[in-house]
């Protein structure tokens, strides 16, 4: 596979791994509509999912930013992709067999949000599932741009995670604000109860699969 | 664990409305002298079955002198925000307290006719990890199962004050104390929230040296039972609020908060005023600034009797007091159920206005002085207790004991168990239903009712109705 081929696919992941966490009621969409109910106002609606997204965006940016600090040490590249592949797997087998959600989520009041969005992102390791997209998206970068000088790589990477953290954090938003709204304005809450999945094994088998995959495209 | 949110859990109160009918009650059974075993009734409540108003299978534990009181369910409505983060709990077990024993029993109903025992919590542990005694009230929340306790430590539970303890809603392990800050609050009985709004109200009876061995009538008319509500903020597990309701109110027990979650008021029963034997409820409602507030909705009055007719608890007053020992809210918030054990009435008022409650409807049955017949013509004893509703609000189901050493003061002598229903008319009214009048076996005493898939005093919402 070809470079372009590749980034456009790990872009392709990028937003795919958004709507995936933006469709989950257990990433927070009904709270939003929640929020408008119990405020009887739909900006309310807005303003919870802005607060989602932020804490979302933050919880991407915590995690991505230290793998970016950790690529200028560019002649280990192959190591730190093949480290965080397994740091995926190894939270992926973990959540396989530790089921318990973290009980200090729900000490979180429901007035702090963004909060609560940022701890539950942490907690599930949905910035982690990012880790091997970004850093192969990096590796695309770098072998399009040859050798560049460290300082111009840092900032490209840098830009890369800023870039990665939006669009995934924006396609989250947009797929979860779009039930959000459907829901508020003509599904009615019986939705809910009928879309929501238990997809505890399914998201613990997804990181082993991301950790998966990179491992077998690390060059 | 489920792969879907369980079919019993309903986003809103309209919702639960509309879900299929209850099949089946149960019911605690206990033994007021402890010669017996505690158990759990199931009680058919279909009225298509060939078992109906029976009860089809008994539960009996292992222990004797638990004294049975209330209950609740390991989970709830309430797991359908995401902010809990255990939507896909099922409701499957009942958490029944002994009150006197302070030991715990998780029982699996996952056949509901045929329960068994999944888990014995003694009281040892129960001391050693809260500091608490005297389980009571149980409410499935964002932390897990919510237990309230009516006594502290020591052997007669005075060593320092009761409150709340959180146990895990899968395990079943006692986590701990919940409150961070307690402020005022010393003594307890009942408590409920509003999750959305994350705020807890607790309610107070007495300590268990005023009620174990039976109303201590000097406390009573010195006003040393409880008279004030508390107000937390949920998730600080702290108290930003205390209301006295006044000393003469006295005894506080059951805290009913609006299902609907958007709405912020609630009611809370008031067994006696000293000064007038009238019964009340209090209406309490949170301020736009996030404060609180209560006031007096609804006062029942005593009812003139002969001493001859009295207990000798009551003889010297020449009345017969009404005794509001529990009260109940219809999921639509629209009919709020009182229970006078004195006077033997069960009252139902229309609170569509919360502050102007008026009443719609009114059985007599039982009572110190009437002792009303069932309209089946059978004896209905003591008085209308611990009631609860259908779902749909069609339905009204009450026991008639309150607690055994309180019972044989209020009613001399032995009234036996028993469970009764009305039926509730479109726009209110109350009428019981003939064919249904469940006896308790010999020797047991009939306490809370829970409704196979939730009712309306389990339930906690988390988006209000559209």
């Amino acid at each position: 596979m070809d470079s372009v081929e590749t980034a456009t696919a790990l872009w392709g992941a990028v937003v795919a791994s958004g709507i995936y966490h933006g469709v989950n009621p257990g990433m927070g969409w009904p709270l939003a509509v929640s929020a408008a109910l119990m405020e009887r106002r739909p900006a309310s609606l807005y303003r919870a999912l802005a607060a989602l997204a932020a804490g979302h965006l933050l919880a991407m940016a915590a995690i991505l930013f230290p793998f970016t600090a950790l690529l200028f040490l560019a002649e280990w590249q192959r190591e730190i992709q093949v480290g965080a592949a397994c740091l995926v797997i190894g939270l992926g087998l973990y959540l396989m067999v530790n089921r318990r959600h973290p009980r200090f989520l729900a000490r979180v009041p429901p007035s702090r949000l963004a909060l609560w969005s940022f701890l539950a992102a942490m907690a599930h390791g949905a910035g982690l599932m990012l880790v091997p997209i970004y850093l192969g998206i990096c590796a695309t970068v770098e072998t399009d741009a040859g050798h560049a000088a460290a300082a111009d790589l840092m900032a490209g990477n840098a830009r890369v995670a800023a870039l990665v953290a939006l669009v995934h954090t924006l396609a989250m938003t947009l797929s979860g604000g779009v039930l959000a709204l459907g829901v508020y304005e003509w599904l009615g809450l019986r939705f809910l109860s009928r879309s929501w999945f238990n997809l505890d094994l399914f998201w613990a088998a997804s990181l082993i699969l991301v950790g998966t995959i990179s491992l077998a495209f690390v060059h | 664990m489920n792969l879907r949110p369980d079919p019993t859990f309903h986003a809103t109160p309209k919702l639960a409305m509309e879900a299929p009918a209850e099949t089946l009650a149960f019911t605690l059974m206990l033994s007021p002298d402890g010669s017996q075993p505690d158990g759990l009734a199931v009680v058919d409540v279909d009225p298509s079955s060939m078992s109906y108003g029976q009860i089809v299978h008994q539960l009996i534990m292992p222990h004797t002198g638990d004294e049975f009181h209330h209950f609740g369910w390991n989970a709830c409505s309430s797991a359908l925000s995401p902010l809990t983060g255990h939507a896909f709990l099922e409701r499957r077990y009942l958490i029944i307290p002994g009150i006197r024993s302070s030991r715990i029993y998780v029982i699996d109903v996952k056949e509901p006719r045929a329960p068994k025992i999944h888990k014995v919590i003694e009281p040892e542990e129960v001391f050693a990890k809260t500091g608490y005694s005297r389980p009571h009230t149980i409410h499935c929340g964002p932390e897990g199962i919510y237990v309230s306790t009516l006594g502290g430590g020591g052997p007669d539970g005075t060593d320092g004050p009761p409150g709340i303890f959180i146990m895990d809603c899968e395990t079943f392990e006692i986590r701990g104390r919940y409150e961070m800050d307690r402020g005022r609050q010393n003594k307890h009985y009942d408590f409920w929230w509003n999750l959305p709004r994350d705020y807890m109200v607790s309610s107070e009876w007495g300590l268990p040296p005023q009620y174990e061995n039976g109303i201590v009538a000097e406390d009573l008319l010195s006003n040393k039972y409880g008279h004030s509500i508390h107000f937390w903020k949920l998730r600080e597990r702290r108290n930003v609020q205390t209301i006295d309701l006044g000393e003469n109110h006295q005894m506080a027990l059951e805290v009913r908060p609006a299902h609907d979650p958007g709405k912020d008021y609630g009611f809370v029963g008031v067994v006696v005023d000293t000064t007038n034997l009238q019964g009340a409820i209090f209406t309490w409602w949170r301020r736009d600034d996030g404060t609180f507030e209560a006031k007096k909705t609804i006062t029942i009055d005593p009812q003139p009797a002969d001493a001859a007719d009295l207990p000798d608890l009551l003889k010297g007053f020449g009345a017969v007091p009404p005794l509001v020992t529990d009260i109940d809210l219809s999921l639509d918030d629209r009919f709020l159920y009182v229970s006078c054990w004195g006077t033997g009435e069960m009252l139902q008022y229309d609170v569509s206005d919360p502050m102007a409650p008026k009443l719609a409807g009114k059985v007599e049955i039982g009572g110190i002085v009437k002792k009303t017949p069932h309209p089946n013509g059978k004896v209905f004893g003591y008085g209308p207790q611990m009631v609860e509703i259908s779902r749909d609000g069609k339905r009204v189901y009450w026991t008639n004991s309150l607690y055994s050493t309180w019972d044989d003061q209020f009613y001399p002598g032995e009234g036996g168990g028993a469970m009764v229903m009305a039926h509730v008319g479109p726009n209110g009214g109350l009428t019981l239903d003939e064919d249904f009048f469940v006896a308790f076996p010999k020797g047991y005493r009939s306490h809370q009712i829970r409704l196979e898939g939730g009712d309306c005093s389990t339930d906690s919402f988390c988006y209000p109705s559209v």
